[in-house]
């Protein structure tokens, strides 16, 4: 799939998160969004998940049939998304069923992340960072091109991190768009960098319904 | 599409047996009210016999409330949502099915254990069985009404209370011909089937109001 | 194939529907007349005439109330009550159904002025139904003998009044002026749904409670010298609520100048340092 993004601006409780932001992904790239703490990283990420909406601009995809961009896409974010009292196999076989375009079972998934001993515990009984690992293990048990992470690697140790990048490496080779917002390196090579949020010098007022006031 | 709704029900119904929460404390909200009533008015079995239909269904009202502050809170919480929003089904069936299975958890064994509540409120058979059968159809309005209270509350704090407001006074039909079926059925002014059918038709109507305003307040919720 | 028509049903709910076909709506007329600064330029001078009008109006119609109309034979002094009491009836009703309209406005147009009408008419319309309920309860002590009787079309208006509290209620608990709006119209439009057959539902369940031979306000049959001083009445509620309504609005829509210029400010004084150094740029990437 492609990914087009345009003149897209965002406002959260009447406040300008950000404006004037462009870009487009082909298959196999990957954008890591960098930025200072609120300036809008998370509600990118929102934006193209369809949580939100945009205040101006359009989020365009191309080349994925008839569906929708929210569900083209896996999110991985700072909520897990995974019910504690439910079993990690429980929870990634629900994904996969919810989700649509099963790909791994939700053993092979949890082993690709070292994680198969706990395919039988309780979300519960896990440490943050196996949560954060079973909530990565969701992107591989359905085939979605676009991944969006939020912070994957916060709560992963360097053994795991190195697990994720080839994950990631190996989702780009396969035509695999990611867009992943970071504090840090990830091990993206050739990954381009989009900076929001530095660069408010611009503050005219954009013509949507907020401006009306 | 049905897949994926399945496998939602099926979760939601997993979690209530785990959890053991809203549904068991449901049954036992209802109790304590009938236990209550008998206290506050005197364990006169006229009156209570005559009163009964009315008390369990303020009863199930009043239970129902119980835990539906959580029913999309939860997931709002936990970002289960987003992964519902990414789902290749309508937020409508989402909805559709997260409702039932809170229906199923809450109204139904609401209904089924109704008769054996009556025999502490002096209820004869006919009573009995007229309220459950009441309470069964009737029960699915409510859960249905209360939704899109949860569904607008959904991101509130503690908003269980602000739920109660929103929705109470939008569950008042429901009360007025649940109770006046249950009672039709033993004194006999009106045929019992007229308020029934409303009762029913009253369900429907919730269900589908409920469904598309539930759905349409979780969209862009935040 | 089935199940792609099936989804395309599903989705396109009635929101949209109407959202598509009337889109066109939103981007000529409405824009003109109803932007919140031309609407405060076209009200402005308008407002003291409208204030002056009611109050005279209203003046009139209670002399003709306290002075002119003739007792009821029946009710005695007391029938004077109905003159406050009827109109202030039809407001509570009248301004849940332009809340109902504007949540329309809201939901399919995302219209701005469309919620400030709203919000601005939740609390008049509140206002009124409880003036409906008190004089409704100080009519029939001397008619009934008790405060509160509950009669059908009393405790409809009281269901209103609890549906009128829940909407202010939520309002006060959403921050978000736009996640408000959305939330406050899907709420008024269940109401709206709902309350004919709460209405309905009362009347049933007055009929199997109560006996019928409970006095009534307002019979079928109404002399024209207590009709026309009624017809007065109500003509000048109307205008005191729309007035009162418009500055409602008006109040509304200077609280969010102040909010959305506060917010302004507070971005532009957060700016200034950043905005010394030079323009970071991604590769191929332009953003802001």
């Amino acid at each position: 799939m492609r990914l087009t993004v345009d003149d897209l601006a965002a406002r959260r409780s009447g406040r300008r998160i950000f404006s004037r932001l462009s870009f487009a992904l082909e298959p196999g790239e990957a954008l890591m969004v960098t930025g200072r703490n609120g300036a809008g990283k998370s509600t990118l990420l929102a934006l193209l998940a369809g949580r939100l909406k945009p205040d101006a601009g359009t989020i365009a995809v191309t080349e994925v049939g008839e569906a929708t961009l929210p569900e083209c896409l896996h999110v991985v974010g700072h909520r897990d998304g995974l019910k504690s009292p439910l079993t990690a196999e429980e929870n990634l076989a629900f994904a996969r069923d919810l989700l649509g375009a099963a790909r791994m079972s939700p053993g092979e998934a949890l082993a690709e992340l070292g994680l198969g001993h706990a395919l039988k515990l309780p979300v519960a009984y896990l440490s943050a960072g196996q949560r954060r690992r079973v909530a990565l293990a969701r992107l591989l048990v359905c085939r979605r091109p676009l991944w969006l992470l939020d912070e994957p690697t916060a709560a992963l140790d360097t053994a795991s991190q190195a697990v994720l990048a080839g994950l990631m490496a190996r989702h780009r080779a396969e035509g695999g768009l990611i867009i992943a917002a970071t504090h840090q390196s990830l091990g993206l090579d050739d990954a381009r960098e989009l900076r929001i949020g530095e660069t408010a010098s611009a503050p005219e007022a954009p013509v949507t319904a907020e401006a009306w006031w | 599409m049905t897949r994926a709704l399945l496998a939602l029900l099926v979760r939601d119904l997993t979690l209530a047996a785990r959890v053991g929460g809203s549904g068991a404390l449901s049954l036992v909200f209802f109790l304590m009210i009938v236990v209550l009533v008998p206290f506050a008015l005197g364990p006169d079995l006229n009156l209570l016999s005559r009163i009964g239909p009315a008390i369990l269904w303020l009863a199930a009202v009043l239970a129902t409330l119980i835990g539906l502050d959580r029913l999309f809170q939860a997931d709002e919480e936990d970002g289960s949502l987003d992964l519902m929003t990414g789902a290749p089904v309508p937020l409508e069936g989402v909805v559709l099915a997260k409702v039932l299975a809170h229906w199923l958890t809450t109204g139904l064994p609401l209904a089924l254990v109704s008769p054996l509540f009556g025999l502490l409120l002096a209820l004869d058979g006919t009573a009995m069985l007229a309220t459950a059968l009441t309470l069964l159809v009737g029960t699915p309005a409510l859960t249905f009404v209360g939704a899109v209270g949860a569904a607008l509350t959904a991101s509130i704090r503690r908003g269980g209370l602000i739920l109660a407001v929103l929705v109470l006074p939008l569950m008042i039909p429901t009360l007025i011909f649940g109770v006046s079926a249950s009672e039709a059925a033993s004194s006999g002014t009106v045929p019992f089937a007229t308020p029934l059918m409303i009762l029913g038709a009253l369900s429907l109507i919730a269900a589908v109001i409920g469904t598309f305003a539930a759905a349409a307040a979780l969209r862009w919720s935040e | 194939m089935v199940g792609v028509v099936e989804d395309a049903i599903l989705r396109a709910t009635p929101a949209l529907l109407l959202h598509r076909t009337l889109g066109y709506f939103r981007r000529t007329m409405w824009n003109r007349i109803a932007h919140p600064g031309h609407f405060m330029r076209w009200t402005g001078p308008l407002m003291p005439w409208l204030a002056g009008l009611s109050a005279l109006l209203l003046g009139i119609g209670l002399y003709l109330t306290w002075f002119v109309v003739p007792p009821d034979y029946q009710q005695g002094e007391t029938v004077r009550i109905m003159y406050i009491h009827v109109p202030a009836a039809w407001l509570g009703v009248f301004f849940y159904g332009s809340m109902a309209f504007s949540a329309i406005g809201t939901l399919v147009w995302r219209h701005p002025l469309a919620d400030v009408a709203q919000r601005a008419a939740a609390p008049i319309g509140a206002a009124f139904t409880i003036i409906c309920l008190v004089t409704g309860s100080l009519w029939g002590k001397p008619m009934w003998g008790t405060y509160w009787v509950w009669d059908a079309r009393l405790t409809s208006m009281l269901v209103l009044f609890l549906i009128y509290c829940g909407i202010i209620a939520l309002w006060r608990t959403i921050e978000d002026p736009n996640r408000a709006a959305r939330a406050i119209a899907i709420l008024t439009l269940v109401g709206a749904v709902n309350l004919p057959i709460i209405k309905f539902s009362v009347n049933w369940w007055s009929t199997l409670h109560q006996p019928a031979s409970i006095l009534r306000m307002g019979g079928s049959s109404i002399d024209p010298s207590m009709l026309y001083p009624l017809l007065l009445m109500i003509l000048a509620f109307t205008l005191l609520g729309v007035t009162l309504h418009l500055y409602g609005m008006r109040t509304e829509i200077l609280r969010r100048r102040v909010r959305a210029l506060t917010i302004r400010e507070a971005e532009r004084l957060d700016a200034r340092p950043a905005s010394t150094g030079s323009l970071p740029v991604g590769q191929a990437v332009q953003g802001f």
